[in-house]
């Protein structure tokens, strides 16, 4: 392995682990406000079993995002100096904006987790609330940061060098908006439908477990808007990269000629050598359509850039067809929940719909993976999209494999720790039986919360 | 005083409100370690709520630094990562180690022995990393950071990517910054203990440490007499010289007198400020380096544009930041927490 892929391997690894925590750090507050202000309108206690519960959860995974997030703050010298002598004074700005959020997270999350009888219960909703702006304000300005690095603005190149730099315009950039729009609702799409499903493979055991209920509702009104919004957003950001990033639509679609007319590559396995794409559905002129909403329209193909400059072809195009897939489904689902929940059916003894949320548990995520698999893999070989290239960024420090196992084995021992006390916390509490049947009344019952 | 300048105080502000609450956040993990006694279990507890609600936020210091590092003097996060490869990786499994240990020990609900082991981890996480980050530090205040310390010039792994932070001085610089924690740390959790014994507990450790503190500055003044030239002059010979060590040492020998007449509060005080002074020495001595004994604040800087906009911004912010930071300390480290916490039990 070169020094280059191990460095590029490592980032990987460290994002691909660090996404998962964000995701939820920023979806999961919110869920957690809501069934905490339910619990102050209704005075329902369940809602508050429900907000110490999922708070409980969210503690071991807010802390391994804080320290995740730590270990790609210092990467990005470590591994990419090149990248951070370039880019840092023209998009750092975003970075220290998003110090600024994660310093308002941290400290109203120890508020939140700590305060639960130390602060009267509208302080302690507003520090919810502050938390689930600043998570997902973190989460914007990074992506910016990210999205700059497909559409680099701000400043002017000039014998290598960057001169005229002008944060502002860098924050800017043409992908912003789409970037941020999609991975925020992506966020609230993965987070719900993750709770959703598990909730959901639960009460298809216990149908009339109260506690469950509750938590399917809010879970599914979080993720399931998101969930039918998220191919409109990223129908919006396949548009930009048509315009903006060819190469990288070329390679998510297997295109490997440019064309007018271009038809819609479906699933399949492409062929690099005999540019071609097996086994695949293909809808004709269906590209042209959707990228530049005109059925006869011109989309470039791979043969637009010298064979060097392509990124790798199979996997960004399998990851946009899984992200694609899972979004249709996510968004099928969600559209068959609001149908019901219209028509007045009590979700709970759907079974059906049950199953199918049961079984999106996982998808968000993978979703999400998959989704950066296309940002970043499509990007290659540039770090900044035409400006500089990823071996041009990497630190000349040999023997890289060394750090890049040590962090594959550190991350892949947490993760299993995290997988096994999340699952702890999971069969641990359809075991409540107070919560069969109906709720109690507020104080009608000893105080059933988890965080002590 | 130029407005890099400026910026690179307030990257060491950030550095140094780090090392005062995540610093004195290591200081508790090294204690649980070597709790012991007929309170070893309270004296774990104590330390464990001290810190639960304020560690993330006192961690998200080293984050501002950092970020702020990168924006406003590229060249030198550049340099650090290059050089410090090494010990910088150790410190982030340090850092990963030390915090995700700490929370499954509190959250993960594993009681006894298993909950132990992450207590366990978690302590021994706390003493190594405070090593390895005071070491990075020494390397860079030894100088051994210049351009051609780089690997590149082929000059040999050793030379390029060891060497420049391998030194005793750069090591001495983690003792101290090991023990200096500590004693910060010791210092914070008399006023933290509710009862006499935990708190005299904590009393005999700051004393100790307290001592080792100065025993180990006096290695790392001796060390820099070959190890570190800049610091060597900046310390010992500059005209500044002999006033900051008088403030300095004046304040270190009130602060264990404090300790030793039980004034608490004061004592917080003068320890911080005994840290803080130690720091902004070894400031100034290298000013107008950022990175010696050749890359100065200013030819560091990124363009004006972006170092205004910085500006701006850490003004916003810490319009936002300050009122929220004293919010969760009164709440969490006010005099009269249980006082408070039972009107509000009344009230609902
Ligand atoms: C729940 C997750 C999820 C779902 C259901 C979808 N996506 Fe997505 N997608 C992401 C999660 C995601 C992501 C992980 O959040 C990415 C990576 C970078 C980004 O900004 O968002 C992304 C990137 C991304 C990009 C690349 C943007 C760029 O590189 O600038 C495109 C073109 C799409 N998506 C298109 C779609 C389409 C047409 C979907 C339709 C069904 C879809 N996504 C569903
Ligand atoms: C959290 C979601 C993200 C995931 C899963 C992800 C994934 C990846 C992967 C797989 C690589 C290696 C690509 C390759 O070299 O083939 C990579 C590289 C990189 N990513 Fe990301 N990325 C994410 C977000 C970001 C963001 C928000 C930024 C920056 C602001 C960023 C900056 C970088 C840099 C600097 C590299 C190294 C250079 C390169 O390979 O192009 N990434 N990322
Ligand atoms: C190069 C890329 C990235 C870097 C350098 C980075 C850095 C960090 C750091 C330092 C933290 C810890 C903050 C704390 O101590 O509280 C953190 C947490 C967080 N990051 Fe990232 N991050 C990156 C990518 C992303 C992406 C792509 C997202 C989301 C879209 C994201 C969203 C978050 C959120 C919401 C948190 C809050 C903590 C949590 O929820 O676990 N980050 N990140």
């Amino acid at each position: 392995m070169s020094d280059l892929l191990a460095a590029r391997s490592q980032m990987g690894i460290s994002l691909a682990f660090h996404i998962v925590f964000a995701v939820v750090g920023i979806a999961m507050p919110l869920m957690m406000v809501v069934a905490e202000r339910r619990w102050q309108v209704t005075g329902h206690e369940i809602y508050l079993d429900l907000a110490k519960r999922w708070s409980r959860g969210t503690a071991i995974l807010f802390a391994v995002g804080a320290v995740s997030g730590t270990v790609l703050s210092f990467e990005l010298g470590l591994l990419w100096p090149g990248f951070m002598r370039f880019a840092g004074a023209i998009i750092g700005m975003p970075f220290s904006l998003e110090g600024f959020a994660f310093f308002t997270e941290a400290i109203f999350l120890g508020v939140y987790l700590y305060g639960w009888d130390r602060v009267p219960p509208p302080a302690h909703l507003g520090a919810g609330l502050i938390v689930a702006a600043s998570g997902a304000l973190s989460g914007i300005f990074v992506v910016i940061a990210n999205a700059w690095m497909n559409a680099p603005a701000g400043f002017v190149l000039v014998h290598g060098q960057a001169v005229n730099v002008d944060p502002i315009a860098a924050m800017a950039n043409s992908a912003a908006l789409e970037q941020t729009l999609h991975m925020t609702l992506a966020a609230y799409a993965a987070t719900g439908f993750a709770v959703a499903g598990v909730h959901a493979f639960l009460l298809l055991r216990d149908p009339d477990n109260a506690f469950h209920r509750r938590a399917l509702t809010i879970a599914l009104m979080v993720g399931a808007p998101a969930a039918v919004l998220q191919p409109l957003s990223g129908d919006f950001a396949a548009r930009h990269l048509a315009v903006h990033q060819p190469v990288k639509l070329a390679a998510a679609e297997a295109l490997f000629e440019t064309q007018s007319g271009a038809p819609l590559t479906i699933g399949g396995w492409p062929d690099v050598e005999k540019r071609a794409t097996r086994f695949a559905i293909e809808i004709p002129r269906g590209l042209s359509l959707l990228a530049f909403h005109d059925p006869g329209a011109e989309v470039k193909g791979l043969d637009a850039v010298p064979r060097n400059e392509w990124p790798n072809i199979t996997a960004v195009h399998l990851s946009f067809q899984v992200m694609v897939g899972i979004g249709t489904y996510l968004a099928l689902v969600a559209l068959w929940a609001g149908w019901l929940t219209w028509r007045g059916a009590d979700l709970a003894h759907a079974r059906w719909l049950l199953r199918a949320v049961a079984l999106a548990t996982p998808m968000g995520f993978i979703a999400v993976e998959a989704g950066w698999m296309v940002t970043e893999l499509g990007r290659q070989p540039w770090v900044i999209y035409g400006v500089l290239r990823t071996a041009d960024a990497v630190t000349p420090m040999p023997g890289l494999i060394v750090p890049f196992l040590t962090f594959t084995l550190l991350y892949g021992f947490l993760a299993v720790i995290v997988a096994w006390l999340l699952y702890r916390q999971i069969v641990r509490s359809p075991a409540v039986p107070e919560w069969r049947g109906f709720y109690m009344p507020r104080g009608g019952m000893r105080d059933a919360g988890g965080v002590t | 005083m130029s407005l890099a300048d400026l910026l690179a105080g307030i990257v060491f502000v950030a550095l140094n409100a780090y090392a005062l609450l995540g610093g004195a956040d290591y200081g508790g993990g090294v204690w649980g370690l070597l709790a012991g006694g007929p309170r070893k279990q309270r004296q774990q507890e104590l330390i464990a709520e001290a810190m639960g609600p304020v560690w993330e936020a006192n961690h998200v210091w080293l984050i501002l630094a950092l970020v702020l590092l990168f924006t406003c003097f590229p060249p030198a996060f550049a340099r650090l990562g290059i050089v410090l490869h090494i010990p910088l990786s150790l410190v982030l499994i340090g850092i990963v180690l030390r915090g995700s240990a700490f929370t499954f020990w509190r959250y993960g609900g594993a009681a006894g022995e298993k909950g132990r082991r992450w207590g366990v981890l978690f302590a021994v996480a706390s003493l190594i990393t405070p090593l390895l980050l005071g070491t990075a530090a020494g390397a860079i205040a030894s100088g051994r950071l210049g351009q051609e310390a780089r690997g590149e010039g082929g000059v040999g792994f050793y030379a390029g990517y060891v060497a420049p932070w391998l030194t005793p001085f750069a090591l001495s610089v983690g003792v101290f910054a090991l023990v200096a924690f500590a004693f910060l740390a010791g210092v914070y959790l008399t006023l933290e203990a509710e009862d006499a014994e935990l708190q005299e507990d904590f009393r005999r450790r700051a004393l100790g440490s307290g001592v080792a503190l100065f025993c180990a500055a006096l290695l790392v003044l001796v060390l820099s007499l070959g190890g570190a030239p800049l610091v060597r002059e900046g310390l010992i010979f500059a005209p500044a010289a002999l006033p900051l060590h008088l403030l300095t040492a004046t304040t270190a020998v009130t602060a264990l007198a404090a300790l030793g007449y039980r004034r608490y509060r004061l004592a917080r005080l003068l320890a911080a400020v005994q840290v803080s002074l130690i720091l902004w020495g070894w400031a100034l001595s290298q000013y107008p380096y950022i990175l010696p004994p050749d890359l100065t604040i200013a030819a560091a800087a990124a363009p004006r544009a972006t170092l205004r906009l910085v500006l701006g911004a850490l003004a916003l912010g810490a319009v936002v930041l300050l009122p929220s930071l004293f919010y969760l300390f009164r709440i969490f480290k006010g005099r009269d927490v249980r006082h408070q916490t039972s009107d509000i039990r009344r009230q609902t």
